[in-house]
């Protein structure tokens, strides 16, 4: 689903790559934790996946595309297929839980009818029955994060990206955002969370990437957080 | 593609900044008036050239009964064999077309038929004080006539030769003057207007980053992004056409008519002339608004 051919990623100006020579494979439907400190290349990772950068040397491939030949107007087509959480939820404060779904299908043109159905069915599943015509700014931290869940899987994608989607919100609360991404998970689509959160990554026991100055350091299947040895 | 879903977001853009779209109306709209102005002034400068340039271009008048002095001398009316002789000469000029001999009676009948409305100047005026003339096309309509003029100058029995570009001449000058001042100050305002719309989108684009944002990532299409932009300038532009025709229309039929009762040999511009412009005016502010904000999206929507 992810394939990862010896990326090597720079940024102009600096000296340092943001990611080495990295080569992995994320199967369809797996789990997988990306851990490792502020720097180590997590969010570089996720920006490639998503072609928001290109890798300065290497060959990615994403749901059976390579990205280098991808042209720039075929990325959306590709990111359909992408689901995005983020730390901070990123939803618009002025259109209701409803809205905020609704509009990740409007701007692909989907039908009103279709979306009329999958909203519901969504907002159901990410365990916010009753809620639709609430405001972000009526809702707790875990809610929003679960609108914004439910935004990114509307339109049934083959693999959720999630920005330390726990960063801002109580361990309790965390618990059922990670119920819901294990429910997303369970649908048959790939998720990889960035994460610094070691109670979350040792609770699940699902694969762990660990980066390091840009390197994988560590690849483990039912990992956990912390070094093994 | 959802129509409604687009000019939701047209109308939200448009409202969120609405200094700025009045502003970009207003301008848009006095800078295609200015610029249809000019071209009015252009058409009705051209349709008078081509009207006088189909007609005489030297009118040679033979002396009457009341020329007396100067070269007319104090006999003073031409004689036929004169003028058997000057017609001749002109015919074997080879600079000249045609040679029209119009007889002081022909030419009563045409001037009784021009001041018809004035019955004291037609009552009082006889028609041996109108001259008789001899009226020239030249071969060439763009030439210097004062090669012609200067040689029937020296017949005996004329009179006056007068070029008929020079009377308008003056009245050219005046309208080219107007038309290049317009044109220029329009100009000036549609790059005003080019900067506003530059702007404009800058901050509607600014005003809803989240929305792009959040578009780009869950994978609409550049287009789908772009188009409420794109349709929010293109709307204030036709906003501010629609205000420019109105000024257009009150141009042509307060400025221009007014202008036709000063110079009343002018030829009258049709409505169809008026509709062409509006035309103009129309695909130069709807492209003007709208490859201007496609440009500024290039550069603040990227993917």
């Amino acid at each position: 689903m992810i394939h990862f051919d010896s990326v090597t990623k720079t940024y102009a100006n600096q000296g340092r790559p943001a990611l080495e020579n990295v080569n992995l494979d994320v199967e369809k439907g797996e789990f997988v934790f990306l851990v490792g400190p502020s720097g180590s290349g997590k969010s570089t990772f996720l920006r490639l996946v998503l072609k928001e950068e290109r890798p300065t040397s290497g060959r990615i491939h994403v749901a059976g595309r390579d990205l280098a030949r991808l042209t720039n107007w075929k990325v959306p087509h590709l990111r359909r297929r992408i689901g995005c959480v983020f730390q901070d939820f990123r939803l618009l404060p002025n259109k209701n839980v409803y809205q905020n779904i609704a509009f990740a299908l409007e701007v692909i043109g989907k039908p009103r009818r279709f979306i009329r159905k999958v909203v519901p069915e969504v907002i159901d599943l990410v365990g916010l029955e009753g809620k639709r015509d609430r405001m972000p700014d009526e809702l707790s931290g875990g809610e929003q994060q679960r609108v914004a869940m439910a935004r990114a899987f509307v339109n049934r994608p083959m693999i959720l990206l999630a920005d330390e989607p726990t960063g801002n919100i109580d361990p309790a609360t965390s618990i059922g955002i990670m119920k819901v991404l294990d429910r997303i998970n369970r649908t048959g689509t790939t998720v990889v969370m960035a994460t610094h959160d070691a109670a979350i990554v040792d609770s699940m026991r699902k694969r762990v990437i660990e980066l390091e100055y840009g390197k994988v350091v560590r690849d483990q299947s039912r990992g956990v957080y912390g070094q093994a040895y | 593609m959802r129509a409604q879903f687009v000019f939701h977001e047209v109308w939200i853009g448009l409202r969120r900044n609405l200094t700025m779209t009045v502003a970009l109306i207003v301008v848009v709209a006095i800078s295609l008036s200015l610029l249809g102005t000019g071209l009015l002034f252009v058409k009705q400068v051209d349709n008078t050239r081509t009207y006088w340039q189909s007609k005489v271009q030297l009118s040679v008048y033979l002396c009457s009964s009341t020329n007396l002095g100067g070269k007319c001398g104090t006999d003073g009316k031409v004689t036929p064999a004169e003028i058997a002789s000057i017609h001749a000469e002109l015919k074997s000029n080879p600079d000249v077309a045609d040679v029209t001999y119009v007889s002081q009676q022909a030419a009563y009948n045409q001037f009784k038929q021009e001041f018809a409305a004035n019955e004291p100047i037609v009552k009082y005026t006889a028609a041996d004080q109108i001259p008789a003339s001899f009226e020239i096309r030249l071969k060439n309509t763009e030439a210097d006539a004062s090669a012609v003029s200067d040689v029937a100058d020296g017949y005996p029995g004329v009179a006056e030769v007068v070029d008929d570009a020079s009377i308008l001449d003056n009245f050219y000058k005046l309208l080219d003057g107007a038309r290049n001042a317009v044109v220029i100050i329009a100009i000036f305002l549609l790059v005003a207007a080019i900067l506003l719309v530059a702007n404009t989108i800058r901050l509607s684009a600014f005003n809803r980053r989240r929305e792009t944002s959040i578009m780009r990532l869950v994978g609409a299409s550049n287009f789908y992004v772009q188009l409420p932009f794109l349709v929010e300038g293109m709307i204030a532009g036709l906003i501010g056409w629609l205000v420019a025709t109105g000024l257009l229309i009150l141009v042509k039929s307060v400025l221009l008519s007014s202008l036709q009762s000063v110079f009343p040999y002018g030829v009258q511009l049709s409505t169809g002339d008026l509709v062409e412009v509006i035309i103009v005016a129309m695909i130069t502010g709807l492209l003007i608004c709208g490859s201007t904000s496609f440009l500024t999206l290039r550069r603040y929507l990227r993917v």
